[in-house]
Protein backbone atom coordinates (compact mmCIF):
# COMPACT_ATOMS: atom_id res chain seq x y z
CA UNK A 1 0.00 0.00 0.00
CA UNK A 2 1.53 3.34 -1.02
CA UNK A 3 0.66 6.64 -0.46
CA UNK A 4 2.32 10.11 -1.53
CA UNK A 5 1.34 13.88 0.19
CA UNK A 6 3.02 17.02 -0.79
CA UNK A 7 3.72 19.23 1.69
CA UNK A 8 4.36 22.75 1.73
CA UNK A 9 7.17 24.82 3.65
CA UNK A 10 5.44 27.36 6.16
CA UNK A 11 1.91 26.23 5.71
CA UNK A 12 1.28 25.25 9.60
CA UNK A 13 -2.28 24.58 8.94
CA UNK A 14 -1.76 21.80 7.14
CA UNK A 15 1.22 20.42 9.32
CA UNK A 16 0.01 16.70 10.42
CA UNK A 17 -2.08 16.21 7.54
CA UNK A 18 -0.40 13.69 6.53
CA UNK A 19 0.71 11.90 9.44
CA UNK A 20 -3.06 11.92 10.22
CA UNK A 21 -3.78 9.79 7.58
CA UNK A 22 -1.36 7.14 8.18
CA UNK A 23 -2.38 6.98 11.30
CA UNK A 24 -5.77 6.46 10.26
CA UNK A 25 -4.66 3.76 7.30
CA UNK A 26 -2.55 1.90 10.26
CA UNK A 27 -5.16 1.77 12.44
CA UNK A 28 -7.49 0.57 9.82
CA UNK A 29 -4.88 -2.50 9.09
CA UNK A 30 -4.52 -3.54 12.51
CA UNK A 31 -1.13 -2.26 13.17
CA UNK A 32 -0.51 -2.45 16.99
CA UNK A 33 -1.15 0.95 18.58
CA UNK A 34 2.10 1.05 20.03
CA UNK A 35 3.68 1.40 16.69
CA UNK A 36 1.50 3.17 15.24
CA UNK A 37 2.22 6.06 18.02
CA UNK A 38 5.90 5.46 17.10
CA UNK A 39 5.46 5.66 13.23
CA UNK A 40 3.04 9.41 13.95
CA UNK A 41 5.39 10.33 16.08
CA UNK A 42 8.48 9.91 14.14
CA UNK A 43 6.31 10.98 10.83
CA UNK A 44 4.86 14.37 12.53
CA UNK A 45 8.08 15.60 13.75
CA UNK A 46 9.69 14.74 10.04
CA UNK A 47 6.49 16.75 8.40
CA UNK A 48 7.08 19.28 10.73
CA UNK A 49 10.81 19.85 9.82
CA UNK A 50 9.32 20.10 5.83
CA UNK A 51 7.11 22.81 6.97
CA UNK A 52 9.51 24.40 9.17
CA UNK A 53 12.82 24.80 7.73
CA UNK A 54 12.21 23.71 3.36
CA UNK A 55 10.31 25.28 0.88
CA UNK A 56 8.22 22.12 -0.15
CA UNK A 57 8.44 18.30 0.16
CA UNK A 58 6.83 15.19 -0.80
CA UNK A 59 6.32 12.16 1.78
CA UNK A 60 6.40 8.61 0.81
CA UNK A 61 4.90 5.98 2.37
CA UNK A 62 5.18 2.79 1.92
CA UNK A 63 3.02 0.16 3.63
CA UNK A 64 3.80 -3.72 3.91
CA UNK A 65 3.20 -6.64 6.13
CA UNK A 66 6.51 -6.04 7.92
CA UNK A 67 6.55 -2.59 8.18
CA UNK A 68 6.70 0.87 7.10
CA UNK A 69 9.26 2.67 5.08
CA UNK A 70 8.30 6.73 4.57
CA UNK A 71 10.90 8.89 2.65
CA UNK A 72 10.67 12.28 2.99
CA UNK A 73 12.27 14.29 0.41
CA UNK A 74 12.64 18.12 0.57
CA UNK A 75 13.81 21.28 -1.10
CA UNK A 76 15.34 23.13 0.91
CA UNK A 77 18.54 24.64 2.71
CA UNK A 78 19.85 21.49 3.78
CA UNK A 79 21.32 20.83 7.28
CA UNK A 80 25.26 21.82 7.02
CA UNK A 81 25.93 19.66 9.95
CA UNK A 82 24.04 16.41 10.76
CA UNK A 83 25.60 15.81 13.30
CA UNK A 84 24.86 18.94 15.36
CA UNK A 85 21.49 18.26 14.21
CA UNK A 86 20.74 15.20 16.05
CA UNK A 87 21.94 16.75 18.98
CA UNK A 88 19.33 17.63 21.86
CA UNK A 89 18.66 20.93 21.95
CA UNK A 90 20.36 22.51 18.59
CA UNK A 91 17.99 24.07 16.73
CA UNK A 92 17.69 27.13 13.63
CA UNK A 93 14.15 27.02 14.00
CA UNK A 94 12.39 30.20 13.34
CA UNK A 95 10.44 32.27 16.50
CA UNK A 96 7.16 31.69 13.57
CA UNK A 97 7.60 27.98 14.51
CA UNK A 98 8.73 28.41 17.94
CA UNK A 99 5.42 29.78 18.41
CA UNK A 100 3.95 26.44 17.26
CA UNK A 101 5.14 24.55 19.98
CA UNK A 102 8.24 23.36 18.09
CA UNK A 103 11.84 24.37 17.21
CA UNK A 104 13.51 23.26 20.42
CA UNK A 105 15.97 20.54 18.95
CA UNK A 106 14.04 17.69 19.99
CA UNK A 107 12.89 16.80 16.09
CA UNK A 108 15.59 14.62 14.95
CA UNK A 109 16.39 12.77 17.96
CA UNK A 110 12.90 12.22 18.76
CA UNK A 111 12.24 10.95 14.64
CA UNK A 112 15.72 8.84 15.72
CA UNK A 113 14.29 7.36 18.99
CA UNK A 114 11.39 5.94 17.51
CA UNK A 115 12.67 4.74 14.14
CA UNK A 116 14.39 1.16 13.38
CA UNK A 117 16.28 2.47 10.91
CA UNK A 118 17.04 6.22 10.15
CA UNK A 119 19.01 7.61 7.64
CA UNK A 120 19.85 11.22 6.09
CA UNK A 121 20.96 12.46 2.64
CA UNK A 122 21.19 16.07 2.92
CA UNK A 123 22.76 18.73 0.19
CA UNK A 124 23.10 22.30 1.49
CA UNK A 125 21.11 24.31 -0.81
CA UNK A 126 19.62 21.86 -2.46
CA UNK A 127 17.54 19.96 0.28
CA UNK A 128 17.31 16.75 2.85
CA UNK A 129 15.77 13.18 2.16
CA UNK A 130 14.68 11.66 5.57
CA UNK A 131 13.88 7.67 5.57
CA UNK A 132 12.36 6.25 8.18
CA UNK A 133 11.62 2.34 8.73
CA UNK A 134 9.61 0.97 11.51
CA UNK A 135 8.74 -2.95 11.73
CA UNK A 136 5.37 -4.08 12.78
CA UNK B 1 -10.74 10.55 37.58
CA UNK B 2 -13.15 11.69 34.68
CA UNK B 3 -12.37 14.43 32.26
CA UNK B 4 -15.96 15.76 33.82
CA UNK B 5 -14.66 16.15 37.47
CA UNK B 6 -11.36 18.13 35.90
CA UNK B 7 -13.62 20.44 34.08
CA UNK B 8 -15.23 21.28 37.89
CA UNK B 9 -11.92 21.48 39.37
CA UNK B 10 -10.44 23.96 37.12
CA UNK B 11 -13.75 25.84 36.51
CA UNK B 12 -13.56 24.47 33.01
CA UNK B 13 -16.02 24.44 29.82
CA UNK B 14 -15.75 21.90 27.35
CA UNK B 15 -15.78 23.04 23.68
CA UNK B 16 -14.88 19.84 22.01
CA UNK B 17 -15.64 15.91 22.50
CA UNK B 18 -17.34 16.24 25.00
CA UNK B 19 -18.84 12.49 24.48
CA UNK B 20 -15.05 11.97 26.37
CA UNK B 21 -16.27 13.55 29.67
CA UNK B 22 -16.51 10.30 31.18
CA UNK B 23 -13.26 9.04 30.38
CA UNK B 24 -11.31 8.91 33.00
CA UNK B 25 -7.11 9.69 33.12
CA UNK B 26 -4.89 9.08 35.31
CA UNK B 27 -1.79 11.05 34.33
CA UNK B 28 -1.41 14.47 32.77
CA UNK B 29 1.31 16.42 31.06
CA UNK B 30 2.00 20.34 31.45
CA UNK B 31 3.72 22.22 28.58
CA UNK B 32 3.44 24.83 25.52
CA UNK B 33 6.07 22.23 23.51
CA UNK B 34 5.06 19.92 21.20
CA UNK B 35 8.18 18.04 20.63
CA UNK B 36 8.52 17.34 24.12
CA UNK B 37 4.93 16.14 24.35
CA UNK B 38 5.61 14.19 21.56
CA UNK B 39 8.19 12.54 23.69
CA UNK B 40 5.95 10.71 25.98
CA UNK B 41 5.08 7.08 25.84
CA UNK B 42 2.30 6.68 27.60
CA UNK B 43 -0.56 7.20 25.86
CA UNK B 44 -4.30 8.48 26.98
CA UNK B 45 -2.70 11.25 29.70
CA UNK B 46 -4.45 14.90 29.75
CA UNK B 47 -2.14 17.87 28.01
CA UNK B 48 -1.97 20.81 29.98
CA UNK B 49 -0.92 23.79 27.66
CA UNK B 50 -1.50 27.37 26.74
CA UNK B 51 -0.42 26.63 23.47
CA UNK B 52 -3.84 27.58 21.47
CA UNK B 53 -3.48 26.58 17.96
CA UNK B 54 -3.63 23.55 15.21
CA UNK B 55 -0.33 21.78 16.42
CA UNK B 56 -1.73 21.52 20.00
CA UNK B 57 -4.65 19.56 18.96
CA UNK B 58 -2.65 17.34 16.28
CA UNK B 59 0.04 16.75 18.65
CA UNK B 60 -2.82 15.48 21.11
CA UNK B 61 -4.31 12.84 18.33
CA UNK B 62 -0.43 11.65 17.48
CA UNK B 63 0.37 10.98 20.83
CA UNK B 64 -2.83 9.34 21.43
CA UNK B 65 -3.93 11.54 24.20
CA UNK B 66 -7.13 12.85 23.11
CA UNK B 67 -7.81 15.77 25.95
CA UNK B 68 -6.61 19.50 26.19
CA UNK B 69 -6.92 21.35 28.95
CA UNK B 70 -6.50 24.74 27.61
CA UNK B 71 -5.31 27.77 30.03
CA UNK B 72 -5.24 31.14 30.35
CA UNK B 73 -8.70 31.61 28.75
CA UNK B 74 -7.14 30.73 24.92
CA UNK B 75 -9.04 31.25 22.23
CA UNK B 76 -10.40 28.03 20.98
CA UNK B 77 -10.32 29.38 16.57
CA UNK B 78 -12.79 27.75 14.38
CA UNK B 79 -9.93 25.52 12.63
CA UNK B 80 -9.28 24.28 15.36
CA UNK B 81 -12.61 23.67 16.64
CA UNK B 82 -13.12 21.82 13.39
CA UNK B 83 -9.58 19.42 13.35
CA UNK B 84 -10.63 18.68 17.02
CA UNK B 85 -14.11 17.56 16.07
CA UNK B 86 -12.66 15.71 13.25
CA UNK B 87 -10.26 14.00 15.77
CA UNK B 88 -12.78 13.43 18.26
CA UNK B 89 -10.80 15.42 20.80
CA UNK B 90 -12.12 17.19 24.09
CA UNK B 91 -10.88 21.01 24.73
CA UNK B 92 -11.63 22.14 28.34
CA UNK B 93 -10.84 25.77 28.34
CA UNK B 94 -9.97 27.32 31.64
CA UNK B 95 -9.86 30.61 33.08
CA UNK B 96 -6.63 29.68 35.79
CA UNK B 97 -3.12 29.88 34.86
CA UNK B 98 -1.61 25.96 33.61
CA UNK B 99 0.58 26.58 37.05
CA UNK B 100 -2.67 26.95 38.60
CA UNK B 101 -4.32 24.08 37.19
CA UNK B 102 -1.72 22.01 37.25
CA UNK B 103 -1.27 22.85 40.81
CA UNK B 104 -5.16 21.70 41.56
CA UNK B 105 -5.09 18.91 39.50
CA UNK B 106 -1.55 17.26 40.96
CA UNK B 107 -3.62 17.66 44.42
CA UNK B 108 -6.47 16.22 43.46
CA UNK B 109 -4.59 12.99 42.51
CA UNK B 110 -3.74 13.19 39.07
CA UNK B 111 -0.20 11.71 38.65
CA UNK B 112 2.52 13.32 36.76
CA UNK B 113 3.65 11.28 33.45
CA UNK B 114 7.73 11.60 35.34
Amino acid sequence: MQFEYKVEGGDFTQAGHASSQIKKSLKQLGVDSSVIKRVVVALYEAEVNIVAHAYRGVIYADIESTGIKLTLEDEGPGIPDVEQAMRKGFSTASHAVREMGFGAGMGLPNISENADNLSIETVVGKGTTLRIEIKF
Amino acid sequence: MTLRDICALVEGVPVSGQSRLDDIVEFAFASDLMSDVLTIKRDQFLLITGLANLQSIRTAEMSDAPYILLCRGKEVTKEMLDLANEDDVLIIKSKFSMFRCAGILFGAGVKPVY
